[in-house]
């Protein structure tokens, strides 16, 4: 075996050899000296060549089969649609029985209501009544139809020149519900890519809008001037492109988070500065700030063409439904068509536009319960000023007195509990409706919770004070 | 099904393709123009760029006067239009103090609650004086008054859920409620034809989002079953859940959902239905009781029903019907629920007592009158349009019934036409419905008399004809001579 085996062996190599010695082995081609070794280069290299030629492997795929999608489908499991309610997180609502007026019946028992962003007093007001009376007996309940699509009903033109007169501005348009105002606005202006900077204590509607335009949004640590600045140097500095881009800064006039007041003059010479355009939401200002109801503009005496966006929800001074947006005519007829939350969706009803109206008569008739306003806010903090445990940490002007505790118990949830109990003994044995900030899970809001205390003109002295000495009480049992 | 003749698309492309070639032509011309003219924006980049607006300045601008025309009065089955004239073509328009009295073929007003009514109008009045028109305050705080707490509860029995939960606006409930569902890492899959506040919601909650084609059960079955055995994108983890979002009648088409074989394919493979039944509630089914009633669908199946008031109950908001748990889950994460305004006291109470006259608990029998009234109406109607020979769309039943124009110059000439002839009629086209299919929309009401209707009917063929959208003539009068001929002889 062994011996065939070298014999075969033998007999290959002297094959070799001798082709290797044969006359065309010896040849000169191009001046190349041809030996052996070269034909085993060549054959090298065309081997290489072949098998850089050739695809690399990959395994067959092999799609998914009628019977194992069918098992996969079996197996797979859905989480339940809603979590299982934990205990903690209840909250007991109390039912109001009558109108939510500054005195109020709540289950049964009458009330003192600080609980309503009734700020002028206007709910049960009887000139307000009665112009709703004749517009449900003309219109009926219902506008049955979107504005494009015979749902523009007289009043709804009134009410939006009433209030672009009243502000100074040229236009305005009415939102069907206070919340959607926002986040209809800002998707209509703000597209995919645009930089926003926004507050981080700003309420839900506004984070929601932000979301559903799809733009970089950038936050700035709350109502602090230095951070705006900041974060502003730091987007445009170096940054061409940014000059093609929609800038805005958007922020609340008196945030509903905290309490506190922007300071306008600021934001508007930062905004001229770095060309941004301002969205303003004057929820809770308009209607109360200013020597006549104007909002914020008039009370830091900023001339209102500077602010390119005004939004307002008509739920809070003006005691109805609904907002508006105002600004330049180029912003409002630009929402006519592109605001998600106007065009597919039906209109203000229109007894709560006459009461809108009739609210803003009122409003420019009376200037003077914007002073007994100021008064009761001033009255308010400084009987809370030594209350034990919890301090107020909202502006001066806002008329939401925002208290929140002095040493917070580690996280929102507990804090919250604490507030609840207090808020709960207040009304049930002082009679003093009071509540607290709850959040939604969906809020992305970080700012500390408290107690909010919405003040109105339509609160007597003795209410103020009755508030004062149960929460002093209150607050003395249960945070000692 | 749209049935759309070539010789009609070839000229509705060729209409916009003519709109637009002028349209770019005075851009054009602008451009030029305002380059001799200072810029005033100082810096700042404009509000919207280049071609984003191109179809509102060229193409809607023209046709304006078609849309948002004010009316003066309630929006029953006769409405006031106020007349508006413009200086500079269509693109401001002011009002005049002439009122034009014609029939209302646009207004949501299916059960004739629009306007006052001789039942709701008292009690509405009441709750206003005791209640007052808001509760400035949200529903966590102090805005839930008895009311609320009543609605629900009638509104739960109404649908046959075990309870509700209200919003003061119907856009807003979708938008807040489907975050609050469902969040990163779930699915939705959403009808093609869904409303705008389904894919603003939708968009809003972070979910991935899948759309099967319009009312083909065998479409979802297939995008469901990929979508299991594939898992979420790029990780191929499984899904945490999946919701299938539908409408009762889908308020562009006319066209009722197909709603057993959608529900069989859900349960199937264990998917959450969600039903939006803004169009649908009150208006079809025996007793009002909205599209599961009509096609014998059990409510325990449906996971999520939601509706609105403004629609057949002559009010505002919306409303969801589930199951106990799901409710409370709700008010307690509900960002609507927490921050909003709660709903005026009034609407509810316009509500609760028209869901009373439907259910005949006001002790007379208006509410199956009504019932029948729209049935009837819906019926009359669509035969008759059909006879003269008009595309309408839609399902038998339905008070919902598009006419198909298609050509974008025929929108505007429709609509006027009619107004001329004293009839309020509505007319779609893009970006609402797709670019070729533009179309006249009617909502039949409870409150439309028999002579309201063929009056109304003489006016369309009219106009039909004048226009030219009797795409589909049946030629009845060949018949008819056939059969007197043979019966001469």
């Amino acid at each position: 075996m062994a011996s065939s085996a070298m014999l075969v062996t033998t007999a290959a190599l002297d094959w070799v050899s001798a082709a290797f010695d044969a006359p065309l082995a010896r040849a000169v081609v191009f001046g190349i000296h041809i030996d052996g070794h070269l034909v085993v280069e060549l054959l090298l290299i065309a081997v290489i060549l072949f098998q850089l030629s050739r695809k690399s492997y990959k395994p067959p795929k092999k799609p998914l089969t009628e019977k194992e999608i069918d098992d996969l489908c079996e197996e797979w499991v859905p989480e339940p649609l809603c979590p299982p309610i934990s205990e903690e997180k209840q909250f007991h609502t109390p039912t109001l029985e009558s109108a939510a007026a500054p005195h109020t019946i709540v289950d049964g028992k009458e009330v003192v209501n600080f609980a309503s962003a009734n700020y002028l007093g206007l709910i049960g007001h009887e000139k307000i009544i009665d112009s709703c009376i004749g517009s449900l007996e003309k219109y009926g309940v219902g506008s049955c139809g979107p504005r494009a699509f015979y749902g523009t009903i007289d009043v709804h033109l009134d009410c939006e020149k009433k209030i672009a007169n009243f502000l100074g501005t040229p236009d305005s348009i009415l939102y069907s519900y206070g919340i959607s105002t926002i986040f209809s606005v800002i998707p209509a202006f703000c597209k995919k890519g645009d930089i926003i900077v926004a507050d981080e204590g700003v309420h839900w509607g506004i984070q929601n809008g932000l979301y559903l335009s799809r733009s970089t949004v950038v936050y700035f640590k709350h109502n602090d001037m230095a951070s705006l600045e900041s974060t502003l140097e730091k987007l445009t500095r170096g940054n061409k492109r940014a000059e093609k881009l929609r800038r805005y800064i958007v922020v609340e006039a008196v945030y509903q988070n905290s309490g506190q007041v922007a300071p306008l003059d600021e934001i508007i010479r930062l905004k001229e500065k770095y060309r941004f355009r301002v969205i303003l939401d004057e929820n809770h200002s308009f209607g109360v700030l200013g020597n006549s109801g104007r909002g914020l503009a008039e009370y830091y005496g900023v001339p209102i063409e500077k602010i390119d966006i005004i939004t307002a929800g008509m739920g809070n001074a003006l005691a109805t439904d609904g907002g508006f947006c105002t600004g330049s005519v180029r912003v409002v007829d630009h929402q006519r068509l592109s605001s998600s939350g106007y065009v597919f969706s039906a209109s203000l009803p229109p007894y709560l536009a006459t009461a809108a109206i009739s609210a803003v008569d009122y409003l420019e008739e009376n200037p003077s319960i914007l002073a007994t306003l100021k008064n009761n806010i001033a009255l308010l903090r400084k009987g809370l000023s030594d209350v034990v445990g919890l301090e107020v940490s909202s502006s001066p002007q806002s008329p939401i007195v925002f208290l929140k505790l002095k040493k917070s118990r580690g996280s929102q949830d507990k804090d919250l509990q604490v507030l609840e109990k207090i808020v709960s003994r207040a009304l049930h044995e002082d009679s003093v409706f009071l509540v607290t900030s709850k959040r939604s899970t969906l809020d992305k809001c970080r700012l500390p919770v408290g107690i909010r205390i919405f003040v109105s003109a339509g609160h007597s002295e003795s209410d103020i004070l009755k508030a004062v000495d149960s929460l002093k009480r209150v607050a003395a049992l249960e945070l000692e | 099904m749209v049935r759309l003749p070539y010789l009609t698309a070839l000229t509705t492309l060729f209409s916009y393709g003519l709109l637009f070639a002028f349209g770019q032509m005075r851009d054009f011309f602008r451009k030029i123009l305002d380059l001799w003219k200072s810029k005033n924006l100082q810096g700042y980049a404009p509000i919207c760029l280049g071609l984003e607006d191109f179809y509102t300045r060229r193409l809607y601008l023209r046709i304006q006067d078609c849309f948002n025309r004010p009316i003066a009065g309630a929006p029953d089955a006769w409405i006031d239009v106020v007349e508006r004239y413009s200086k500079d073509s269509n693109k401001t328009l002011h009002r005049t103090s002439k009122i034009n009295k014609c029939i209302n073929l646009g207004s949501y007003n299916y059960l004739g609650f629009a306007a006052a009514d001789e039942y709701c109008t008292p009690r509405v009045i009441e709750s206003l004086k005791q209640y007052s028109p808001s509760t400035c305050s949200a529903r966590v705080d102090g805005g839930t008054t008895k009311l609320h707490a009543e609605l629900e509860e009638v509104v739960a029995r109404f649908v046959g859920k075990p309870a509700a939960i209200l919003f003061g606006m119907g856009y807003a409930t979708n938008s807040a409620i489907i975050p609050a569902l469902i969040g990163k890492g779930g699915l939705i899959i959403s009808d093609s034809l869904n409303h705008n506040s389904i894919v603003n919601g939708a968009r809003g909650s972070g979910a991935t989002v899948r759309v099967f084609q319009h009312n083909s059960a065998a479409h979802l079955e297939e995008v469901l079953r990929e979508q299991i055995a594939e898992g979420q994108p790029r990780t191929h983890r499984p899904w945490k859940k999946i919701i299938v979002i539908i409408e009762g009648i889908y308020s562009m088409e006319g066209e009722l959902c197909k709603l057993p074989e959608i529900i069989a394919v859900c349960k199937k493979y264990k998917a959450y239905t969600y039903l939006d039944e803004a169009h649908s509630i009150g208006a079809i089914g025996k007793s009002g009781r909205g599209v599961c009633e009509l096609l014998g669908v059990d409510t325990a199946d449906m996971d999520i029903m939601m509706g609105t008031f403004t629609k057949s109950f002559g009010s505002c908001g919306g409303y969801i019907a589930a199951s106990k748990e799901i409710i409370q889950h709700l008010k307690n994460t509900c960002p609507a629920h927490f921050y909003a305004t709660s709903m005026s006291p009034p609407a509810a109470q316009q509500v609760i007592s028209a869901i009373k006259v439907v259910l005949g608990e006001d002790g007379s029998n208006r509410g199956a009158q009504k019932l029948a009234q729209i049935r009837d109406n819906s019926n009359f109607f669509r035969s008759e349009l059909h006879k003269m020979g008009f595309e309408v769309l839609g399902d038998n039943d339905s008070p919902v019934m598009p006419i198909m124009l298609y050509n974008p110059a025929k929108i505007p000439a429709f609509s006027r036409e009619c107004l001329r002839r004293n009839l309020a009629v509505v007319t779609v086209a893009f970006p609402a419905t797709p670019l070729l299919l533009a179309r006249a929309r009617i909502c039949i009401s409870a409150s439309h008399t028999r002579e309201d209707m063929i009056k109304a009917l003489e006016v369309i063929s009219k106009v039909g004809d004048l226009v030219g959208i009797k795409y589909f003539p049946v030629e009845p009068q060949k018949h008819l001579t056939d059969k007197i001929q043979k019966k001469l002889e």
